[in-house]
């Protein structure tokens, strides 16, 4: 729906008043019930901190801000840090996003621009289907198919041409941040794809009419009138599929191997915020290691409020450098 | 208006006393391990005395928890008790062993036809990190003749917290002073290396796909998912391969209970077995629920064992079900 605000009509509001006085009776009415349930909205927002606000006041005050920066996970002292996981979690979604952005966009460019209808109506069709497949069975298919094909293939390849970087070295046992990264590729590039083939559909047909009408090629019209008109909804795509990946738990937990250390190297093993809470949640035992977990679910929830916030700034300084 | 509602909830209030008077529901939650054996058992007993018993399989700690706030009327669970939590609990909880279970070093090592030999110390050294190969001179020593490759051991472990990793670790507290000081026993051991996956599928499915690994599983699992699995080292010193009689065996070394009866002694005990434990809360107020409760407990301690074997457990000693029969006066 975002997608649209590109497009959107110049300003439809104003002279109805006539409209309006006539229903203005049941107008109040229809106001304040749809007001009451659009205040559910910031009300859950607002239940979910105080809730894990509140539950997690033990480990907010026996571990403070260091929690943020300390690396133990340690249950025979229970001492407990998020630094792993908050690691785990933001590398995680960028490798996803590395991977999904040039393929879900450029999918996108050739269903909506390229393709013939046929081809792209049956594509588009597929593309839904995708977005709506469980995590579980992505995870599924990463443990069967993608987990192998890391160990075997793509790993060592990585290793005997990149192996003098620190990113691509240790052992290659499939499971790690490269292997989670690219499974959240693969939950990502759908929601891509469908947003933005959305946001260049929306571009009015005089925009790539005028391209081509000065002589440019199909693809420079399409590269260079029409993806920049829908360069805003093409972001939402891209936060849209971030907002996933940040908050992706079982395909996660299942390729990632779970060990709560940072390591440089992409091939090694990691944690994320979601998978640790699916993981432990049920059987931890102490006070502190349950509230640990809960303050790591606050530690999540704060943390997708800031990236959010600054894909809004985003939008809104690259809107105006637009406009000017 | 008011007086409608009053008259409403007091209807609600009287429909549901009814209900609860009509049959007697019993609610349990707890740990996952026993759970198809469990319901076996509750359903039979149902069909048998029309109690039903509802249980919720959601792991050891959950039951504890559940029985501590009481929305539970029995807790299961597959390590003891602290005195910690019973501490917190309304009533101090009588603790029946129900069935045994064995936990199994499963591998997958490329080339190897024969089951390998493990001791608990060459296991302690493996989930360490000290021996990280698999022709360690260590393991070939323990496996003469067997052609072991020379590959980096990947170590798997589980993520959740879980009473077979309670018991796993317990056992190799026991037998290496090392794992003893470095890791110790807990449901969610601080293990040093390794991968880690959720519950015993997690673990089995991680050890199928990566060659060269190692992991540790419930014998049932292991066994009806055809995993080939170690034989491990007694404390009398036989290399034993887990079934129902090696784990019964070590049960019945069990003097009082709840026991650790990890490393047990006897010739034919497997060194890596526990006990599984129902929770009864020692005073339960509801006359029903107590008469039925007792109840279950008797038919377990006879009838139910009989479903034991078929569901690969197994089954209590004869000197326990005797002790634990005299125990259920101490419900009341």
């Amino acid at each position: 729906m975002s997608s649209s605000a590109a497009v959107s009509p110049p300003s439809a509001t104003g002279a109805k008043p006539t409209f309006f006085s006539r229903l203005k009776g049941g107008d109040q009415v229809a106001y304040l019930i749809t007001l009451l349930f659009a205040s559910i909205v910031l009300l859950i927002a607002v239940l979910i901190v105080y809730v894990l606000w509140q539950e997690s006041s033990l480990a907010r005050h026996k571990f403070g801000f260091g929690f943020f920066t300390s690396q133990a996970w340690d249950h025979n002292e229970e001492n407990y840090g998020a630094l792993p996981f908050i690691y785990g979690t933001l590398l995680t979604s960028f490798l996803a996003l590395l991977f999904a952005v040039p393929l879900g966009v450029g999918a996108a460019i050739f269903l909506a621009e390229l393709a013939p209808p046929k081809i792209s109506n049956a594509l588009t069709f597929m593309v839904e289907l995708l977005a709506a497949v469980p995590s579980v069975i992505y995870g599924l298919l990463a443990i069967f198919t993608l987990v192998p094909l890391m160990r075997d293939y793509v790993e060592p390849a990585l290793k005997s041409t990149l192996g003098f970087t620190p990113l691509f070295t240790g052992p290659a046992y499939g499971v790690g941040y490269l292997a989670a990264g690219a499974v959240l590729a693969i939950m990502t590039f759908p929601f891509i794809i469908s947003v933005s083939r959305e946001a260049l559909l929306d571009v009015p047909r005089e925009q790539r009419e005028a391209a081509l009408a000065l002589g440019a090629t199909r693809w420079e019209a399409t590269w260079q009138a029409v993806v920049p008109f829908a360069k805003l909804g093409i972001m939402g795509s891209i936060f849209l599929g971030l907002a996933r990946a940040l908050g992706e738990t079982m395909a996660v937990t299942m390729v990632i191997g779970n060990v709560p250390k940072i390591s440089a190297s992409l091939l090694s093993s990691g944690y994320t915020i979601a998978s640790v809470i699916a993981n432990e949640f049920a059987e931890a035992s102490s006070d502190i290691f349950r509230e640990s977990l809960i303050f790591l679910a606050l530690v999540l929830f704060l943390l997708t409020i800031v990236i959010n916030g600054a894909a809004r700034l985003l939008i809104i300084a690259t809107t105006r450098k637009g406009s000017s | 208006m008011k007086r409608q509602t009053v008259v409403g909830l007091a209807l609600v209030a009287g429909l549901f006393g009814t209900l609860a008077l009509a049959e007697t529901h019993i609610v349990a939650a707890g740990a996952t391990f026993p759970y198809p054996i469990y319901s076996k058992w509750f359903s039979e007993f149902k069909s048998e005395k029309g109690v039903e018993i509802n249980y919720q399989s959601v792991g050891s700690g959950g039951g504890i928890s559940q029985l501590t706030q009481g929305t539970v009327d029995f807790g299961a669970s597959d390590r003891p008790v602290t005195d910690a939590e019973i501490a917190k609990m309304k009533s101090k909880p009588v603790i029946f062993a129900t069935v045994l279970g064995g936990i199994v070093p499963t591998y997958n090592v490329t080339g190897i036809t024969k089951d390998m030999k493990f001791t608990g110390e060459a296991l302690a050294d493996i989930f360490l990190g000290t021996i990280t190969k698999w022709n360690d001179p260590a393991l070939k020593a323990l496996n003469p003749g067997v052609n072991l490759p020379n590959a980096d051991i990947v170590v798997v472990h589980r993520s959740d917290g879980s009473g077979t990793s309670f018991v796993f670790t317990d056992y190799l507290s026991k037998v290496s002073p090392q794992w003893k000081s470095k890791v110790g026993a807990n449901q969610s051991p601080n293990f040093p290396i390794g991968l880690a996956q959720k519950g015993n599928e997690g673990v089995a499915g991680l050890v199928k796909q990566t060659p060269g690994s190692i992991g540790y599983v419930e014998l049932n699992y292991a066994v009806q998912n055809k995993m080939a699995y170690g034989e491990m080292k007694n404390a009398a010193g036989n290399f034993l391969k887990a079934d129902l009689a090696s784990v019964s065996a070590a049960g019945a070394t069990a003097k009082t209970l709840p026991a650790s009866i990890t490393n047990a002694p006897g010739a034919n005990s497997y060194p890596i077995s526990s006990f599984t434990y129902l929770l009864i809360p020692s005073k339960i107020d509801d006359a029903a629920k107590r008469a039925a409760i007792k109840d279950f407990l008797s038919w377990m301690l006879v009838k139910g064992q009989t479903y034991n074997e078929g569901l690969d457990y197994a089954k209590l000693p004869a000197s326990i079900v005797a002790s634990e029969q005299k125990l259920i006066a101490e419900i009341h």
